[in-house]
């Protein structure tokens, strides 16, 4: 694995170097060079809003191939719960599974029920007065990378414990071994995600070694399989596992709720959660032991590979949530699942924006960036290709900036040399007679 | 820079909580481009922070003054305000003279200056009543 797996790239082919995307970008992670715009790999953190943002649909999310099932003899499809969100309201959530099967996967489990072990084990460090509070959930890894960079002080109050997403693979593969007696590494473990972070995750995980996830594919890369083949799916076999409360995960506040605790607070879109962490970390949140931060506005339902607009989303999961509340009852019995969740492996702070590793050398470099930042002309323009005048004085100092990247900057310059061309101009040289006599 | 010594000087509007903090995030945004631990960072920040709101609040504005060098961070944040008459009593865990209208923005509950001393590697008061007051903490870090 190279050392920054990114899921979120560059078409460069379509990137016309607008510079839309460098503002809003919360870790200021993009550059514009030569007209092309270059994301800054140690910064980016997968949030996707610079896939939502360009009007050139330049930036993409790199995912697995649909047809990458077939590296494996047995296709477990996992579908996020935002999956259900995708359909008109009318198609059942099990004929919504069933139509998995017809596409080509043997088996399929929903993210949403494995959500629900995550969410008691969730249940547990909340109630546990020994943990930290507020406790801060690790279901987006966009905010977990967020934390790393951002947040240092925050990584002790994360929730260790894996995504629903790695829960669901790891039962689903170990009971087809087991049930079926099908050797381990002839299966395949496939999530259909709305999301680019977990592609990350999965290629390049922080919390374990390997992910036992085998693919990820996005959900606009099977929607239209999907449709075409949810009439020659006669939804006979029953799939549906998961109950209301894990089916409400792709919506934000769902997972909050179904820890169900009164004292906690769901936050969604990256520059929010940005604000709830720095109040975080100044101490000022109160009578919270609980946060849901995620980084796409409105949850998962917002997610960058998703299809059907968010709000649309949003009130069809609300009829998948409230048929299941109905067939609550009569709800297949829960397998157990006692395996252990916690990471095994430790995530550390990043220190991205650090200027130097020796401290009197920051203080010389960031001196000079403050002099440099009172020369340059505050308008945030980002004609030179960086977000704000402050981040240019930042890459100067940096050495990957000139101050004349500033359009004022080059302007003056020359005005300058035009100046003190005409002042060359106006001297002569002293055999044609000097002026001053 | 002298002698490895950063030297950084905010003014504090008064009475104007919708920007209050910015001096404190400002210091904080240095402190993690010169690369100081989190551990140190949190500590300097949420005690200048609340230091920071404390002169808003009751002091009607003054000036922030910060030191960092030499394995240390020192922040000085002067006010002319009113002063406090009791010190002992302000800083009792829950004692507070905010107004109900500071108190409905979510300050008030009386945990400003316990909170700097639990944060603060060392903590000095200067307050005198009608004149005005000044905090200086000090934030210690592993000067390598
Ligand atoms: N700079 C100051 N000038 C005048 N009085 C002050 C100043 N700082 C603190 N005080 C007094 O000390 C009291 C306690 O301060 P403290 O910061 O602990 O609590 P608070 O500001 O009232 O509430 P909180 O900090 O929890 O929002 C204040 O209510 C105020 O009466
Ligand atoms: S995915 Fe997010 S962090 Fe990465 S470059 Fe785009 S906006 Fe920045
Ligand atoms: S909110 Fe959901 S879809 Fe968006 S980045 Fe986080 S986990 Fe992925
Ligand atoms: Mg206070």
């Amino acid at each position: 694995m190279e050392k920054y797996f990114h899921s979120v790239t560059l078409d460069e082919d379509k990137c016309m170097g607008c510079t839309n995307c460098i503002k809003r970008c919360p870790t200021e992670a993009i550059r514009v060079r030569n007209g092309k715009a270059r994301i800054i790999n140690e910064r980016c953190i997968d949030c996707g809003e610079c896939i939502r943002i360009c009007p050139y649909r330049a930036k993409k999310a790199i995912t697995d191939e649909f047809s990458c099932i077939e590296k494996f003899k047995y296709k477990i499809a996992i579908p996020a719960p935002t999956i259900y969100g995708q359909f008109k309201p009318e198609i059942s959530r099990n004929r919504i599974l069933n139509a998995f099967k017809a596409i080509g996967f043997d088996d399929v489990y929903e993210v949403a029920r494995a959500a629900e072990y995550v969410t008691y084990a969730t249940r547990k460090l909340v109630l546990d007065d020994a943990s930290p509070k507020p406790l801060i959930s690790s279901a987006c890894p966009a905010v977990v990378r967020l934390i790393q960079v951002r947040f240092p002080s925050l990584i002790d109050n994360l929730i260790k414990l894996e995504s629903p997403m790695e829960v669901a693979a790891k039962i689903v593969k170990k009971k087809a071994a087991e049930k079926k007696g099908i050797d381990p590494s002839d299966i395949g473990a496939f999530f259909i995600t709305p999301c680019a972070a977990k592609a990350t995750s999965v290629k390049a995980p922080y919390e374990s070694k390997k992910s036992s996830v085998d693919g990820v594919i996005s959900i606009k890369d099977v929607y239209l399989k999907l449709i075409s083949s949810m009439d020659r799916s006669n939804d006979t076999e029953l799939l549906t596992k998961a109950g209301f409360e894990g089916i409400r995960w792709a919506n934000s506040g769902g997972e909050g709720l179904a820890v169900g605790t009164d004292r906690f607070l769901a936050v969604d879109g990256i520059h929010n959660v940005i604000s709830i962490f720095e109040e975080v970390e100044n101490d000022k949140i109160e009578n919270v032991d609980f946060i849901e931060a995620l980084a796409c506005t409105g949850g998962c339902l917002g997610g960058p590979l998703a299809v059907e607009n968010l709000y649309v989303a949003k009130t069809r999961i609300k009829k998948h949530v409230d048929d299941a509340k109905a067939l609550k009852d009569d709800r297949q019995p829960l397998e157990t699942y006692d395996e252990n969740m916690v990471w095994t492996e430790e995530i550390a702070y990043k220190p991205v924006m650090k200027l130097d590793n020796d401290i009197r050398e920051a203080m010389r470099k960031l001196e000079a960036l403050e002099i440099i930042n009172r020369g340059l002309p505050g308008l945030d323009c980002g004609a030179c290709g960086a977000p704000s005048c402050r981040a240019l004085s930042e890459d100067i100092v940096r050495g990957i900036a000139v101050e004349t990247d500033c359009i004022f900057k080059l302007r003056e310059k020359v005005r300058d040399l035009a100046s003190q061309m005409k002042e060359l101009e106006d001297r002569r040289p002293p055999v044609m007679g000097n002026d001053k006599g | 820079m002298a002698d490895g010594l950063m030297k950084l000087h905010y003014e504090i509007p008064a009475d104007d909580l919708t920007y209050a903090g910015e001096a404190s995030s400002s210091v904080k945004k240095v402190l993690v481009q010169l690369g100081i631990n989190p551990v140190q960072i949190k500590k300097a920040a949420v005690s200048m922070y609340e230091a920071e709101i404390n002169a808003v609040i009751h002091g009607h504005g003054g000036a922030a003054d910060i030191e960092i060098g030499n394995g240390r961070i020192f922040i000085c944040i002067e006010d002319k305000g009113p002063g406090i008459p009791d010190l002992e009593l302000a800083m009792q865990e829950g004692w507070s003279t905010a107004s109900d209208e500071v108190r409905e923005m979510g300050f008030g509950a009386g945990m400003g200056l316990p909170n700097i001393k639990r944060y603060a590697d060392k903590l000095d008061i200067e307050t005198e009543t009608g004149k005005g007051t000044k905090v200086m903490i000090t934030v210690m870090y592993p000067n390598t």
